[in-house]
């Protein structure tokens, strides 16, 4: 209880009773419709730009600016032009992961599916075993922990500090902090958005003009901007650092 | 006694406030120096956004780890 306000906990805000099959694994709830949803979205930008047209229109137009997007502002910078077989990758990234966290301001949904830790840690894990994989495949399995673990130009006897850090940091916290970035991010958002909504919702009830007090209504408007932009900020750190990943394990000249 | 009469939510909310001045100030020097880079050589201004957004990211998994720390200690 705060300001006679009861505010939720936090199990009721990212928690939704299943539309069919409650309880049951298959259950389809307000998130699985949104992976839903954001998968088909996310094909329809590869069928549908896929026209091969010389002039393009409508939705080439799209698929075409956002694959040059991919391509100048993630690919070239962390991989260069070996990395641009990875363009299909990082665009169907950035965007499922787009269109999960953009769900947060759609009316009726307003839940980001990336609030939930299950699928920022499935498409973390899914980049961690790639990046392994692709380093695996460029160096050979004992070279590319070599290149991992005992990075050149470094003093011999340094090793013994380095390749503790570089196991830790490398192996372990790597896929954890890139899952935890993109969920708590989208989970402080979501709590943002719900605290300052339960506010303003409060204060109508009470009075009904007070929802023209400037602080909470709009703090509401302002904030929902600001998950438009922590939305598409979120899917480009996490293409861009998937991109670094792959980058790292499979380049040659460390 | 005062010290008594801290709650687990109390002290985690406490504990992410401090946990969080670390990362404010590394986003606010890193930003800074960004925009005197771009400032300084416009020409270079995509590369040193694209390293600017990889810094903060960086920096800010340090203030998201504590937050997901605040609940897990306060809730």
């Amino acid at each position: 209880m705060i300001f006679g306000l009861e505010f939720p906990p936090l199990g009721h805000i990212v928690d939704w009773p299943g539309f069919v099959g409650e309880g049951e694994w298959w259950e389809i709830n307000k998130v699985v419709l949104i992976y839903g949803l954001s998968a088909l979205f996310t094909a329809l930008i590869f069928t549908l730009g896929n026209k091969k047209q010389l002039v393009p229109t409508g939705a080439q137009n799209l698929a075409e600016v956002s694959v040059e997007f991919i391509e100048d502002q993630i690919v070239l910078p962390t991989m260069g032009h070996e990395g641009l077989k990875w363009t299909p990758y990082l665009t169907s990234l950035f965007f499922f992961i787009f269109f999960c966290n953009i769900f947060e301001v759609i009316p009726i949904f307003q839940m980001p599916a990336n609030a939930r830790i299950a699928l920022p840690m499935f498409l973390a894990l899914l980049t961690y075993v790639l990046y392994n994989l692709a380093g695996i495949r460029e160096h050979g399995l004992f070279g590319y922990f070599k290149a991992m673990l005992f990075p050149p130009g470094v003093p011999k006897a340094l090793y013994i500090l380095v390749t503790p850090i570089e196991l830790i940091s490398t192996f372990i916290v790597r896929p954890f902090s890139h899952t935890v970035r993109l969920f708590a991010n989208l989970l402080a958002g979501h709590i943002l958005l719900v605290t300052f909504a339960i506010l303003s919702a409060g204060l109508f009830t009470a009075k009904w003009y007070a929802v023209f007090l400037p602080l909470p209504a709009f703090a509401v408007v302002f904030f929902t901007a600001f998950e438009v932009m922590v939305s598409f900020l979120q899917a480009y750190v996490f293409a861009l650092l998937s991109g670094v990943y792959i980058g790292l394990s499979v380049s040659h000249d460390h | 006694m005062l010290l008594a009469e801290i709650t687990d939510t109390g002290l985690a909310a406490l504990t992410y406030g401090l946990g969080a001045i670390g990362p404010g100030i590394g986003i606010g020097y890193l930003v800074g120096q960004s925009v005197q880079a771009m400032a300084r050589q416009p020409e270079a201004a995509g590369m040193v956004r694209t390293t600017m957004f990889l810094g903060i990211a960086f920096v800010e998994a340090l203030a998201l780890i504590g937050f997901v720390v605040f609940f897990l200690g306060g809730a």
